[in-house]
Parts: C-alpha cells; structure tokens; sequence
C-alpha cells in the first residue's frame, strides 16, 4: 500500500485529533487521499469517519492538526470561502441537509441561487440533473414524501449542481434498498465518466459495496488500520471479503474472543407449532398504503428475518404484530390467539426490541432490568434471581450500576436484549436490532441470538437491511414498498432467481416488483425546454461574486424560508393567532380598574342620618351593596369567604351623638388580601366619606364647601382613567417583542436541530445574508401581526388611534427588524429550540415588562435597569405607541425614539453575526 | 389483577421520579420557580408610589409654593422638576413627567385671604398604576401642606365624624405577603403542566413509549402513574417553599390551615396534570409543547383572578374562566392562606375542583388512548 501516497492528493491530513467533550473522535489521523478516485473510508458507526468527512468539508474546526484540501490550508479563512464553491458535501442522515417541506423542485432552486447561477442556467442544470437521476418525474413532489433512495439521489442533485471538484459523500446508501444502493453507485459512475477530474470520497459501513471503490482507508476507534486498494486490503489479511478483513485488522484486544457465526439446523419436528401467523395484514396512513396484505407464518423457535430498506414497511408489521398499531386489514395471530391490543395475557409472551434505543437514559442498568421485570409481573421473589441471570448471561456485569446513556452502542444493543428478555417471553420481536454496531459486536449478538433459538426454543423475528444477517436466519421475507415480495430459506431465494448472492436476488425481486424500471433513467436531456415555465428572471448584482453581500442568496434563503412557514401549519398559527389571543387575556387580565366593589354594611343604628351615610356609597359605580351584615360573625364570615371587600359598621346612637356634636366613629374593614386593590379601595372610600362630611357640613352650617385651596387635576390623555386605554398601546410592542424574536429564533436553531445548517457551513452564504434571509420573512409577519392587533384595538377594545398611523407603522416596523433580530441573537448562541425559545423569553420579556416603561416609566427608574430601559428598544416603541394612540402625536414629536430604535437595528444584528458561526464547533 | 394494577402505576411513577431526579434542567427549574422567583415577587411587587416624575410649575414663587414643592421627594416622588408652563405639554407628552403641577400666580396671598384658589394637577393617565393612586397622593400632600401653612395663621374645626378604616388580614397592606403567595399558587399549575407534559414528551423523543406500549400496561396506568408522581413533586416542593421561603425567609404570616389548602392543591393538581398530558398529546415535541404551553397558561393565570380581581372584567370573561380550574384554586388558595377561611366556607370551588379535575381527567384519557399509538 505504500505507493499510494506517491500519487497525487486532493487533500491529506496530519496528526488530527478531534474530541467531543469527553469522547476522542479523531485519534492522531494521518492520510493521503487520492485525486481523481473513488475513495471508501469503511469502518462501523462512531469511529471517526464523519468527523473526518466534516473536517475535509470545512464544516467543522479543526482542533488539532492540519488539513489540506485542493491545495490549501482548511484552517484559513481565504482558503475556505475560495475553495467552498469547488467542494460539494452530502451528510450522514436520508436527506439531512434537504428541506423536507420543499419541493424536489425548490430545494435544487435553492441550492443553486445559493451558489450564484442565473434564472437560465438554474433551469437548464435542474433538468439536466433529475433526468439524470430520475427525479425529473417528481418536481413537484416534497422532498420529505420520497422515498430514502430518492432522497439520497436529491442530496445528490443539490450536491452536483455546482460542478464540485471534489464530492463527499457521508454514508450516502445506508438504509436504502439494494436497488437503489445499486442505482446510486452507477449514477455516480457515470457522472464520474463525465468529469474525470473529480474526486469522490465516501464513508460506508457497508463493507460489500466498498468493494466497488478504488482505494480504501480503514478506520476504527479514531484510527487508520490500513489503506490501499480493496485487492490489496484482500491480499494482505487473506480474506474472503472485506467484513471479514475489516475484524482481522482490528487490534487484538477487540477480536479477542470473536468467533464466526454458526448456525445449528432448526430441528425439523415441531412444524405444525406455529408462534406467530399473518393473514392479509395491511396498514393504510391516509391515502399512503405503508404494509399492503402481507401473510406467513412463523414456526415455534425458528429465527424468520424481514429484509428490505427504510421505510419498506418492517416497522409497521411488526408493530402491528405486537399491537402497538391496529392494522387496517387482515388478521394476525400469535400462538393461535388473535392479536388484540387489550390483551394484556398475550405481551407477556411476547419480548420486543425496537429500533431505536428506548430504554430509560435516566434509570441504571439494574433499575431497567427491575422495573420490566415488575411490570411483566415477574413474581417479586423471582426479580433478583432473574436479573442475575439476565446480567451474566448477556454480559452486563460491569455496567449493572451505570446508565445506559453513558454506555457503547454494542453493550446497549445486548441490554435492549436483556431487557427484552427479562420476563422469558416465547417470542422477541427484533426491529433492526444491529444498525449501528460493529461487525465484532453484531457477530456476538448474533451468537445469542441463536442459542437462544436453539437451545431455549424463544422464536425470533429479526427485521435487517444487511444482506449477511438475512443469509443467517432459518427463513426469511423480502419486503419493498409495503409488500412481500418472497418469502422462503435464503438459500433457496438465491437459487429461484438464479442469482450468485442474495443481494443480487434482491436486486432481481425488486426489479421485476417495479415493472422492470431497473434500468437507470439515462436518456439525454429532454427536448422540451422551450416550453418550461419561465422562472424567476435572471437577477444580476453580484450572484456570482463569492465574496461580498449577494441579494440572491439573501434572496434564496428568504425564499425558503417563507415557503417552509407557509406549509407549518402550528408555527403559522401560533404566530397570527398567538399575538391575538394574548393581547385579549392582557387586555382584560392587567386591568387596574376597580369596579363592583362588593360592600355590606352593618347598621346598628337605622335612623335617615346612618341611611343617608349607606346611600352615599351606593351611588357610587365603584361599589355593588350586598344583603346587610347581621351580626359580627356574619361580618367575618363573608369576609373570608371573599364575598365582601368592604364591611361598615355604623355604631347605635350614630345619629344622635353627630346632632349634638360628639365625636363618633364609623368602622369600616376591607379586605387587604390584595394590596394593591385594597389601596384603591381606601382612596374610595376616604374620598366618600370627606365627601359625605362636606355635604353635612353645608347642609348643617351653611359653611362654604371650599377648604382652603382646591387641586383641580386633569387626567390627560385617558380622561376617564380607564385600563384599556393605558395598557393597549403598552401591550401592543409588548407582544410585537415577544412572539417574532421567539419564531425568528425557532427559525434558525430548527436548522441547527434538523442538520440543514450544514448549507451554510458549506455554501458561499455570508452569515449576513444568511441572517436577514432568515429575518425578513418574520419582520413581514411582525408588520402583519401588528396590523391585526391595530384593529382589534381600535374594534373591539374600543382604544382609538388619536395621532399619526403612518409614525406608528413606521416604528412598529423598525421595531419588527429590532425584535427579530433579538431573535436571531437568541438563535445565535443556542443549539436547541427550547434553548432558544428560553433565551428568546428571557431576553425580551424582563426588560420589557421591567425595564422599558410599561408599568413605571424610565424617568422613576435608577442604575442600570435606568440604563437599560433607555437603550432598550421597547422603551422607545412604548412611548411611540402611547404617544400615537393616546397623545394624538405624529412624527415630528417623535424624532428622537425613532432615531433611537433604529440606531439599534444595526447594532443587535451585527452582534448576532458575531456571535453565529460559519464552522461547527 | 387489581393489586398488579396499582403496582404498575406505582413502578411506573417511580420510574417517573427517577427519571426527573437525573434530569438536571428540570431540578433547576423547580428550585428556581419555588425559591428566587417567589423571593423575587415579592420583594419587587412595585410600591405604588416609587419615584413618581413630578414636574412643578411654580409661578406664585412665594413661601408657600417653595413649601409644597420640597414636600415632594424620594422614594415616593422623583425630586420635582421646576419648569416652566411652556414644557408641560411636551414633557408629559415625552412621558418625562407623571405629574405637572401648576400652581398660579398670587397662589399664597389669596390662601392666605380665603379665596379658596385653585392649582391645576395635570396627570398623564396612561401610567395607569402611578396616575391613579399617585394622584390622590399628590392631592393630599398639597392639601396638608396648605392646611399646616394656614394653620399658623387661623386654626381650623376638626371633622365631626371620624372614618376607622382598618385593613384585615393584611393590616399595613404589605405587598410581600400577597406577592409571594400567589407566586407559589401560579407555580404550582405553572410546573404541574410543565412535568407531566415534559414527561410524556420525553417518552416520545426518547421513544421509550413504543417501549411500554408492547409491554402489559395499560394507556390509563401510564396516565395515572405520571400524573400521581408529577403531582406529589409540586405538593412538595410548594409545602417546602410555603414554609420554609413564605414563612421562613420573607416573614410573612399564613391564616389558615395548610392542610386544607394543601388538599385543594392537590384536586387542583389532578386536573392541571390532566391538562399538562393532554397539551403534550397535540404537541409532536419540546418546542410545540413549549408554544402551546404559553398560550394555555397566560389565560389560565392572567384571567384566574389571581393577579387581577375577577370582578374588573367583563362579565363574559369571567363566565368563561368558571370552567378553568385556576379559577377556583385561586378563590379557595386566597380564601384560606389570606383570609384563614375554613372548609365551611371554600366547600364550593372543592366541589368545582373535583368535577373539572374529573371531566379534564377522562378527556385526556380519551385523548391519549387514542394518540398513544400514533406516538409510538
């Protein structure tokens, strides 16, 4: 293999390291890759090679080390954004960088404005492209609704339509069907014909398919075993195929005790003792048929596989088998008993394993183990025996008190088993139990399975996308679209269609399934161009210059990111009917005015003076007169029970001491379980009461009402002090703060969540035009939203609009760009959406309930939050939307908070742009 | 057969206990809301009064109107801003001034001669707390400044009927003891959505529902084991913050009998539980859950009657709010921790709590049955 790094390289790595936190994912890696070849990198899941991939991409920091890629350091800026248009990058995951929401159609558009082609030229590559690839049929269709061959295929498309120098491709096949694996790799042939200069590198853990490559790197544990061409890799372990070369060139600790598979014959008596049986099963999700009348039946203790590729419908029937989904049609028994979601009797016989990891993270290995047992109701006195056993059979010694989490897929896989296993169930249902571990492991696991089998009778129903696991079991189904395409021993599958492997029987099942279709949609590109429809004219104005501010890409991610919040039905909602529906409940929640009071008074002395006191009160719109109070008890009783807020007590003989002039009291109590009402309640009444007094004193003396001065107070702005009108115009920025940053921060921590990020790691998009693409579409739904909650101030709430509307609007729009971006702030520095929506809360709800002027006004704060309230932009649009809707003002009176928002706008943006990275940590 | 059922919601619910004891952020987040957040409340429920901007146009320039304008200071009032008549407009108009106060020429000379003479307090009444409240204050000091002023020049006649106004239950209507109450009695719907919500969410992202779905459990013991831990998690740690952050730290002094309320938290708990599941049955993950969450509880506290008293809104919203369960936890939590009220007397929101707990609790049951298997 030496001679191989005399050839010319298209990138080569020194001494990389590279750690996750605690996990070390690159161990010291030195390699040359090759130009102008089919480079595999083969290895199982979690030993480096997408952290290599995403290092030759640019997408991630390099830690340690240096890379080199086309001629220069990836570490550089320069030499990044100059060589990012010459390398095209597909990562792991059906689709991971594709909008699901988007049409086939419009994720190409986008990708292509992204790197800067013209109206024309986008057209003419799309078509050129899915002909190629035979998407041309589905433009129209969501990438999210094709199939995971298909998928991979518009990863493809979007990868290739900027003529890359150099492809990487990050595990493209694994979980699709052998056909399209097979399409795949002839379309990427072809395409390599075309462009003989372009050099591809791959991640596979599939070993069978790298067979196919020209050169090899063999990675394990951060890494590299060996390199060389597939022949050599052969040559120098002598192996059969490169899986079994692949476990002999791993170091000796981890073969040690590695033994191959063998498979005892399943006895033939018992063939009449049927586990599980099929008839007719079919599941439809709408109009979408997913398992489509599938029948067989299973012998007691044979191992029965199900072989087809992601999304073929395993999952479903075996859900349906264990009754976690009520199948459309047909019937299913296990051991003779119908298959009936309320049998509780039935799951206890039956042990299952799903395809994802689900066992409680959050509980140890023991208390896993204890809860099933219990809940299969193991016998209490039985648990610590079974468990016992359930750990040293399946190896779990050591890791009985650690949780799951912290623990190597391969160990968890056996746990999963283990667990399933607990109650010693007669049948395990097993969904793709071994995606994911290694070769080493999965034979290891196989083992048991097998005793299992043979030794305890326990059936066995495995569902696999490896073609080697599927040769392992007694019988086995192969399954497409839905539908069983055969079913019998795998021996006897490969002698049926004549075929060498299972693989290419496979292959041959599927092609005869799809009418023959096989042959790859390779005709030239179609000659009806002229009648496409036109699409977006061709926008000039830097689209090609690689550095600089670019409107098309802007343009492209704004695009997109409207076209994906049209079609999510929740977000939408949320974000036109959420501002609505809150602006009600504040409205009517902080209301500050005190009406219906509820009094009672109790009068000992009932004579026309102590009435006349009473009547006082009861004209008052601020008080409601309840049934008089009998007696004290009755006085605290209504009281506590909340009934009353205010109690008076005119004493015996009230009348008679105020006629000769002796001092008197009057008791009143009210109810100061509510301070702040309880506060407004006294106002009330003390000003009732000098009230009251004046009145007498005229009536009696003659006396002058007058004091010695009078306040004579205007209430402006709001003359009848009502709530409404003081908190609207306060709400109003309150909420056009709160629900845009938060959607805006959504908006761009989904992509980080979903993995599309990735597109700006890897495509000439500047953070800034990746920033406002992302921002504009929101600051439009801010403007809608403000619009809206203007109406519905000015209908139902009755608050009218006293001053300029135009100023209003304005602000409200400047104050939209400033609110999203403290979204995009949000966005920045978070990686999951909770975060975000925390932060996006947090930052924006504080300081504006507290800070910027909505209760008390900036000019009674001190310190910092003085501070803050008056660089806060809240503060500014507060006073605009008061100013405007109650002081009747207009634009030349708000100049200065104008200026001061917009002043803003810029300043959070560039923060945001700061703080976003264009690499991966 | 029965006792394996009550045995499955207990394991499963300790499960639950378990898992939320490993989940860091959510042991934060429940120390946080029943510690610094209660102190928070109530430390910062705004005085009334609290460095109210005043502005004080002072034309008469004599002894008495320098008197009033130094009876204006902090922390109640911002030290007044002498301006001139010309400013008021475009000062409250800024928002710069609360209060304006206007005292005209020749103000002290017709005091003192009994004309009676008038001062202008312009109020901007969009400050809705400070305009209120503030006003009558601003009145009073004025008043009883001139009052004290003529006072050395003639004496006056004390008012014949005296007015005993007392405050119960709050005597010098400290905004601690409300403030840190009613935070507790928000946190507690607040987290019991939240958990029983999370905990099903979790489930789903973790796709360990699948999980129990094959196993001998049924969908209502799934239910009932999140909802009693959940459940028993909030009644903790808000006895603890009742006793040991109310009582203990912030001093303030509890009425009634804890075991009462307690008993109401837990009816009212049974029903937001309910909720919390059924809201995590529409959400597909965190952040759905998290944006449906806000808009059920912003209603839910806003419109209970807690912050604000039912009677101030209209008679439609508070119709509609009888058929939320935070309505009536409110009414019987303040009716027994303020007021000191017995079950004699808070018997009624009971019997409300008890039936919206048992109507939310069967549709959320419906709900999830006939979710449970989509989640898988």
């Amino acid at each position: 293999m030496s001679h191989s790094a005399q050839l010319a390289t298209v990138a080569s790595v020194r001494q990389v390291r590279l750690r996750y936190r605690d996990v070390i994912a690159l161990d010291g890696i030195d390699l040359d890759i090759p130009a102008g070849r089919m480079v595999g990198l083969i290895g199982p899941d979690g030993v480096g090679k997408s952290s290599l991939l995403s290092l030759l991409a640019g997408v991630r920091i390099i830690q340690e080390g240096t890379v080199e890629v086309l001629g220069g350091d990836m570490a550089s800026k320069a030499h990044r954004k100059q060589v990012c248009p010459r390398i095209a990058y597909m990562p792991q995951g059906l689709g991971k960088n594709l909008y699901p929401t988007l049409s086939v159609e419009e994720n190409l558009q986008f990708f292509a404005r992204l790197f800067g082609h013209g109206a024309a030229e986008r057209r003419q590559r799309i078509d050129e492209l899915t002909q190629a690839t035979g998407l041309f049929k589905f433009l129209e269709r969501p990438a999210g609704k094709l199939s995971g061959g298909m998928k991979q295929k518009l990863g493809l498309c979007c990868a290739l339509i900027h003529d890359p120098d150099f492809l990487i491709l990050d595990e493209p096949t694994t979980g699709v069907d052998p056909l399209a694996r097979a399409q795949f790799w002839d379309l990427i042939d072809r395409i390599r014909a075309d462009r003989p200069g372009m050099s591809v590198i791959v991640a596979t853990a599939y070993m069978d398919e790298a067979q196919r490559f020209d050169w090899l790197a063999a990675i394990d544990d951060g890494k590299v075993l060996a390199t060389g061409t597939p022949k050599e890799l052969l040559e120098t372990t002598n192996s059969p195929n490169l899986e079994e070369a692949f476990i002999r060139l791993l170091p000796e600790e981890k073969k040690r005790g590695h033994q191959a598979v063998v498979i005892p014959p399943l006895p033939e008596d018992g063939a009449d003792d049927i586990a599980i049986e099929a008839e007719g099963l079919t599941m439809r999700f709408g109009d979408f048929v997913a398992v489509d009348s599938v029948s067989f039946r299973i012998r007691r203790g044979e191992i029965f596989g199900f072989l087809g590729s992601n999304g073929c419908g395993k999952s479903t029937t075996m859900k349906m088998l264990t009754g976690l989904l009520p199948a459309s049609e047909g019937r299913a028994w296990l051991f003779g008993h119908e298959v009936n979601p309320h049998d509780l009797g039935t799951r206890r016989r039956v042990g299952y394993m799903s395809q994802a990891f689900s066992l409680y993270s959050e509980i140890t290995v023991r208390q896993n183990l204890e809860l099933h047992a219990k809940l299969f109701s193991v016998p209490p006195k039985d648990i610590p025996g079974r468990v016992e056993e359930m750990v040293e059979r399946f190896g779990l010694v050591d890791v009985i008190d650690s949780l799951p989490a912290s623990l190597p897929l391969g160990i968890r896989q056996r746990l999963s088993l283990a667990v399933a296993m607990v109650h010693k169930p007669e049948l395990l249902i097993l969904d793709e139990p071994t995606s994911g571990v290694d070769p080493v492991a999965r034979d290891a696991f196989w083992r048991l399975l097998i005793e299992l089998s043979r030794r305890d009778r326990v059936t066995v129903f495995i569902s696999t996308h490896f073609m080697n696991e599927a040769e392992r079991c007694d019988r086995m189904s192969m399954m497409h679209a839905g539908k069983v395409l055969d079913s019998d021993v795998p021996a006897r599958l490969v002698e049926k269609r004549g075929a060498k492997t299972l693989e290419e029987a496979f292959i041959g099942y599927l092609v005869e399934a799809e009418g023959g279709t096989a042959a790859p949609a390779s005709q030239p590109p179609a000659a009806d161009q002229a009648d496409q429809p036109p699409a977006v004219p061709a926008e000039h104005g830097g689209g090609h210059s690689a550095g600089g501010f670019s409107l098309q890409r802007m343009f492209s991610y704004l695009w997109r990111e409207t076209l994906e919040l049209q079609r999510d039905p929740v977000r939408a909602t949320l974000a036109l009917g959420g501002s609505l529906l809150l602006m009600f409940v504040i409205g009517f929640g902080i209301t500050m005015d005190v009406e219906d009071l509820s009094y009672a008074v109790l009068d000992r002395d009932q004579t026309t003076l102590s009435q006349n006191y009473t009547l006082n009160l009861a004209g008052s719109r601020y008080f409601t007169e309840h049934a008089p109070i009998i007696d004290y008890e009755d006085l605290d009783r209504r009281m506590r029970n909340g009934e009353l807020s205010l109690a008076i007590e005119i004493p015996a003989g009230f009348a008679r001491d105020v006629l000769r002039g002796q001092n008197v009291q009057i008791g009143a109590w009210l109810d100061g379980a509510m301070p702040q009402r309880a506060e407004t309640v006294q106002g009330y009444v003390q000003g009732m009461h000098q009230h009251w007094l004046q009145i007498q004193a005229s009536e009696r003396g003659g006396a002058s009402m007058a004091g010695n001065t009078n306040v004579e107070t205007r209430f402006r702005y709001n003359p009848d002090v009502k709530s409404l009108p003081a908190m609207v115009p306060a709400v109003i920025p309150l909420l056009l703060l709160m629900l845009p940053a938060m959607l805006t921060a959504l908006a761009v921590v989904r992509e980080k969540e979903t993995g599309s990020i990735t597109n700006l790691y890897v495509t000439p998009v500047t953070r800034i035009e990746f920033l406002l693409g992302k921002q504009l579409p929101y600051v439009g739904l801010a403007m809608v939203n403000f619009l809206l909650m203007s109406l519905l101030a000015v209908t139902i709430f009755g608050v009218p609009v006293k001053g300029s509307f135009f100023t209003l609007a304005l602000a409200a729009l400047i104050f939209s760009f400033a609110a999203t971006g403290m979204g995009l702030l949000a966005s920045a520095v978070t990686r999951s959406q909770i975060a975000a929506m925390f932060f996006a809360m947090i930052g924006t709800l504080i300081p504006a309930t507290q800070f910027a002027g909505l209760i008390d006004p900036v000019s009674s704060l001190e310190g910092s939050s003085k501070f803050i309230g008056e660089i806060y932009p809240a503060t500014h649009m507060i006073s605009i939307s008061r100013g405007v809707f109650s002081k009747a003002l207009g634009l030349a009176d708000l100049t200065g908070p104008l200026w001061s928002m917009l002043i803003s706008v810029p300043v959070i943006l560039g923060v945001a742009v700061l703080l976003l990275k264009k690499q991966e940590r | 057969m029965r006792r394996r059922n009550l045995a499955n919601i207990y394991d499963l619910g300790v499960k639950e206990l378990w898992s939320l004891w490993r989940d860091p952020m959510m042991l934060v987040l429940i120390v946080y809301v029943f510690t610094a957040s209660v102190y928070t409340k109530a430390t910062s429920m705004p005085e009334t009064l609290h460095n109210a901007p005043i502005a004080i146009v002072d034309e008469d320039n004599s002894a008495l109107s320098q008197r009033v304008a130094s009876a204006f200071y902090p922390p109640q009032f911002t030290p007044p801003a002498m301006i001139d008549y010309g400013d008021v407009d475009p000062g409250m108009d800024a928002g710069l001034y609360t209060f304006a106060l206007v005292i005209p020429p020749n103000f002290q000379r017709d005091v003192l001669a009994g004309r009676s003479p008038a001062v202008q307090l312009n109020v901007d009444a969009t400050r809705m707390s400070q305009a209120f409240t503030g006003s009558g204050h601003v009145q009073q000091i004025f008043t009883g400044e001139v009052n004290e002023f003529v006072k050395r020049y003639r004496s006056t006649t004390a008012p014949p009927v005296d007015l005993a106004l007392r405050a119960r239950f709050n005597p010098a209507l400290d905004k601690a003891w409300f403030g840190s109450v009613v935070q507790i009695i928000n946190h507690i719907t607040l987290l019991s959505i939240i958990l029983t919500g999370a905990a099903l969410i979790r489930e789903r992202e973790h796709g360990t529902i699948e999980h129990l779905l094959v196993m001998p459990v049924t969908p209502a013991q799934i239910m009932l084991s999140k909802v009693w831990s959940m459940a028993l998690v909030v009644l903790i740690a808000s006895f603890l913050s009742l006793n040991l952050m109310v009582r203990g730290v912030l001093g303030v002094p509890i009425e009634g009998s804890l075991a009462l309320f307690f008993a109401g938290a837990a009816l009212s708990l049974f029903a937001t539980t309910s909720m919390g599941i059924f809201i995590a049955t529409l959400a597909r993950n965190m952040p759905q859950f998290g944006m449906l969450m806000m808009l059920t509880i912003m209603p839910l506290q806003m419109l209970s009657g807690g912050t604000t008293p039912r009677e101030s809104m209209p008679e439609i919203v508070q119709n509609i709010m009888l058929i939320a369960p935070t309505t009536h936890f409110v009414e019987l939590s303040q009716a027994i921790l303020y007021r000191g009220a017995g079950l004699e007397t808070v018997w009624q929101p009971f019997l409300a709590l008890a039936l919206i707990g048992t109507v939310l609790f069967s549709l959320s049951l419906a709900r999830f049955r006939k979710t449970i298997g989509q989640m898988a």
